[in-house]
């Protein structure tokens, strides 16, 4: 059956196809409910990043409706949603916390320097334990918390108008606070 | 209006790419009877209908329409003109545009100069090259539309054009890339066509030639122009970065230097026939891949991919069903071609193979190292790179072996070769490459490293290469031959291969690099170069504010000024270093200035980085005659003359070999 030999770039191909496919899954793990929300954002305590010597715990995230943003310069996608959250900050004129997951404060300070800063604070989750208890896949992921420090929603993946448009604003109208 | 007349014009160039497809492929049927005339009008009107959209996409930026999202989202009324032309290709959607543009133009171009093809194979070709070009302009049309319009909010300004993008490199290197990537798709359809008829002779080979060498050569100067760029723009004197987006564009530029060197051996002795379609198909395939990677957004976020998914998953269903859809084709036909020939193992042939094998494993380990991370993320969630390590690992071996056989080639026969023949041709070359070694020995290892010895023997390598290929063609023009340009390509992309070559050892090795803090006034010596920094200056572009550095360097009683600067770009806000270079020959000086030091900014001097870097304009230099050679092998009187034969040869009525 020499023939068949001819058929071997095929099996390769589907080799690498469905090794791909079985990894990389394309269901769109952005819309698994996470088992966080409606619960409240987890206690937690984490050194500031403009000042580490300043720890920050839950109760600085309560009082106001705000969006939790984990990010790192690690991330490109953060990148581009980093131009969005300024848009948010200076359009909508909603509070943005930063969870700086998994990077170094240096670079991130950089960061902020070189491409604005829309972030009310940011935390430092070095070692990713925070994420761990968010239960974060990798950046860019946000949390939207109501007044109490309830999560509302999870967005894994950026933040853009859509999401914006579609599951962000209409939550915020709801709890009597953000939209235009 | 004019965008609305662009977008009808590219929705009535998908409906032609779709007749052209069936008719192409299908028209022997007696149902398309007659319809096959038409195909070459087809072509035209494919491509004057996406001209005209590219045209109309144009005048948009020209005219500052800011109603038109995309041109909101990639331009701005303070943008320079000539990059608010450049701009139409700056964005996702433009440069899909540009990308269905060039295929319309390889369509017309087989078009014209393929009368003298077999009618049906001639058809076949352009049929399989019509249905890429329908999967793309659906692509465009359904998913990347450039044409939409911000309705009802019309913005009053645009973003502006990504930085980066501003820049004479950036203006080039898209459009090269895509002539040729797409150009791939020539090769794929004689091969597709190929398959479809079963057969494949030595004329099949010396058509899909020249086709081949064209998309290469463009392949390689793209490829070269972003090196450049990245070298020169992004500001850390790096040349390349084993990043994917770089990787993308290797992967089949590696395929189609191995394509170009089998087709020489299918054409010539009929052998490795089913193996060079394989490559074709390949060259093609990674190419789509490329633009997969690219495209969908998988190299910024496995995540990102997911988030947004429709593109990417548009392109990856339409790669399967090309790739899936040719291999398949390829295991049931591909038998019947047959190509057995014995040669030994002192012969062209069985160089181009070790060439072959060396350039496959090249490949396998480039699209390990690109795919590996993505897969790594999307199973575990984290980041990997593999990076430079371990790309260098293998790939300075497999380098190095590939330019050995490469002083080899002038000196081998087709099917075999008298050995009194090589070792009389290496004579001169290895004299000569051992003096140049021996030379180096004393002032090369003053470290002494793998790496270096690597460094070192890629430069007697290339000697070797240079030494044997100059004899060779001084042994030809003495036995009263002249040499065909065919052969003149060969001999100046070898020599650029050799050029590169020396060019990355010594610019690996011998960089040095240093981050210094200095104020105006101070006066740092870097390697018998006297380097002052005069003061800082605010200098105003057209659409930035930038600080400037005023550095004056001595060297060898000469003195030049250099300006690199910090640029702030008006509309984004976004900052930019550019890099202000002293080219040279033999080593380029290169100063980039960084952040203001202290508090208030500036009071404690200014980073600067100094690079000297030797040989680094070798790499591009290289490049470039690579090219150029691929270039001018097509203009080889042969292909010409074989044409007109085969022509008067179709008119007496007697179908040519095929």
């Amino acid at each position: 059956m020499k023939r068949l030999r001819f058929f071997l770039p095929l099996l390769i191909f589907l080799t690498i196809l469905v090794l791909g496919y079985k990894g990389i899954g394309l269901e769109d793990r952005s819309v698994l409910p996470s088992p966080l929300v409606g619960k409240p954002f987890p206690e937690f305590s984490a050194p500031r990043l403009d000042d580490p010597a300043l720890a920050v715990d839950r109760s600085a995230l309560l009082g106001r409706p705000l969006l939790v943003s984990v990010w790192a310069t690690w991330c490109p996608t953060c990148k581009a949603e980093h131009e969005f959250l300024e848009v948010l900050k200076a359009r909508e004129g909603l509070e943005i916390v930063g969870i700086v997951y998994k990077d170094d404060p240096a670079l991130a300070m950089q960061w902020l320097a070189r491409f604005g800063d829309p972030y009310s604070f940011n935390l430092q989750d070095r070692d990713g334990r925070i994420g761990v208890e968010l239960g974060v896949y990798g950046a860019p992921e946000s949390f939207l918390l109501d007044a109490q420090g309830n999560i509302v929603y999870k967005r894994v993946g950026e933040v853009n108008q859509r999401i914006w448009r579609d599951e962000l604003e209409p939550r915020l109208r709801q709890m009597g606070a953000g939209g235009s | 209006m004019t965008v609305e007349l662009g977008h009808f014009a590219i929705i009535l160039a998908f409906v032609m790419a779709i007749g052209m497809a069936v008719i192409g492929l299908f028209g022997r049927m007696r149902l398309f009877a007659g319809t096959v005339r038409t195909l070459p009008f087809l072509v035209a009107g494919q491509f004057v209908l996406t001209a005209l959209a590219f045209a109309m996409l144009m005048l948009a930026f020209a005219e500052d329409d800011f109603s038109v999202l995309y041109v909101s989202q990639h331009s701005n009324s303070l943008l320079p003109f000539a990059y608010k032309l450049s701009a139409v290709w700056g964005g996702h959607e433009g440069s899909f545009l540009l990308w269905v543009l060039i295929m319309a133009v390889w369509m017309l171009a087989v078009t014209l100069r393929s009368r003298h093809l077999p009618p049906l194979f001639r058809q076949h070709v352009i049929g399989v090259m019509a249905l890429m070009n329908t999967g793309f302009l659906a692509f465009l049309i359904f998913t990347s539309n450039p044409f939409t319009r911000a309705v009802p909010f019309v913005p009053s300004e645009g973003v502006d054009l990504n930085p980066l993008l501003q820049d004479f490199g950036l203006i080039v290197h898209p459009p090269m890339l895509y002539v040729g990537y797409v150009g791939f798709s020539v090769a794929f359809s004689f091969a597709i066509a190929a398959l479809l008829s079963g057969r494949l002779d030595a004329a099949w080979a010396r058509w899909s030639r020249p086709w081949t060498n064209v998309a290469w050569a463009f392949l390689t100067v793209g490829i070269a122009l972003g090196s450049w760029w990245a070298y020169y723009e992004l500001g850390w004197g790096g040349w390349w970065f084993w990043d994917p987006v770089e990787n993308a564009s290797f992967m089949p530029w590696i395929v189609g230097t191995a394509l170009i060197h089998s087709l020489a051996a299918t054409e010539k002795r009929g052998i490795f026939k089913s193996w060079t379609l394989l490559l074709a198909i390949a060259a093609f395939s990674l190419s789509l891949l490329g633009a997969f990677i690219v495209r969908s957004g998988v190299l910024t976020s496995v995540h990102a991919f997911a988030v947004d998914p429709e593109r990417g998953t548009f392109i990856l269903i339409f790669l399967v069903l090309v790739v899936g859809g040719s291999l398949t084709l390829y295991g049931i036909r591909a038998w019947q071609l047959g190509s057995r020939s014995a040669f030994s193992v002192l012969s062209r042939d069985a160089f181009i193979l070790g060439n072959n094998i060396l350039l496959v494993v090249s490949l396998a380990v480039v699209l390990l190292g690109t795919l590996a991370p993505l897969g790594y993320e999307a199973v575990t969630g984290d980041k990997l790179s593999v990076g430079k390590p371990y790309f260098n690992l293998f790939f300075v071996p497999l380098m190095l072996l590939l330019s050995l056989l490469l002083v080899f080639a002038p000196l081998v026969n087709w099917k075999r070769t008298d050995t009194s023949r090589i070792i009389q041709g290496l004579r001169w070359p290895f004299l000569l490459g051992g003096i140049v070694g021996l030379s180096m020995v004393f002032t090369f290892f003053d470290t002494l490293s793998w790496s270096r010895v690597a460094a070192w023997f890629a430069v007697i390598i290339a000697v070797l290469v240079t030494t044997g290929h100059v004899m060779d063609l001084v042994r030809r023009v003495k036995g009263g031959h002249t040499p065909s340009l065919a052969y003149a390509g060969m001999f100046i992309a070898h020599l650029g291969f050799a050029m590169s070559m020396v060019g990355v050892a010594l610019t690996e090795e011998l960089s040095s690099e240093k981050d210094l803090a200095m104020r105006p006034g101070d006066t740092v010596e870097r390697s018998g170069r006297q380097i002052r920094f005069v003061s800082i200056e605010d200098v105003k572009g057209p659409n930035y504010t930038a600080r400037a550095g005023h550095f004056v360097v001595t060297e060898d009683g000469r003195e030049y000024v250099l300006w690199p600067e910090k640029r702030q770009y008006v509309s984004g806000g976004n900052l930019m270093t550019e890099a202000a270079i002293e080219w040279g020959f033999l080593r380029d000086l290169y100063i980039s200035l960084g952040e203001p030091l202290g508090e208030p900014a500036g009071s404690e001097g200014w980073a600067v980085r100094v690079h000297i870097k030797p040989f680094v304009r070798w790499i591009w230099f290289g490049s470039i005659f690579m090219g150029l050679g691929g270039g001018l092998a097509v203009l080889d009187r042969r292909y010409r003359r074989v044409r007109e034969r085969e022509s008067r040869e179709l008119l007496a009525g007697s179908m040519p070999a095929s």
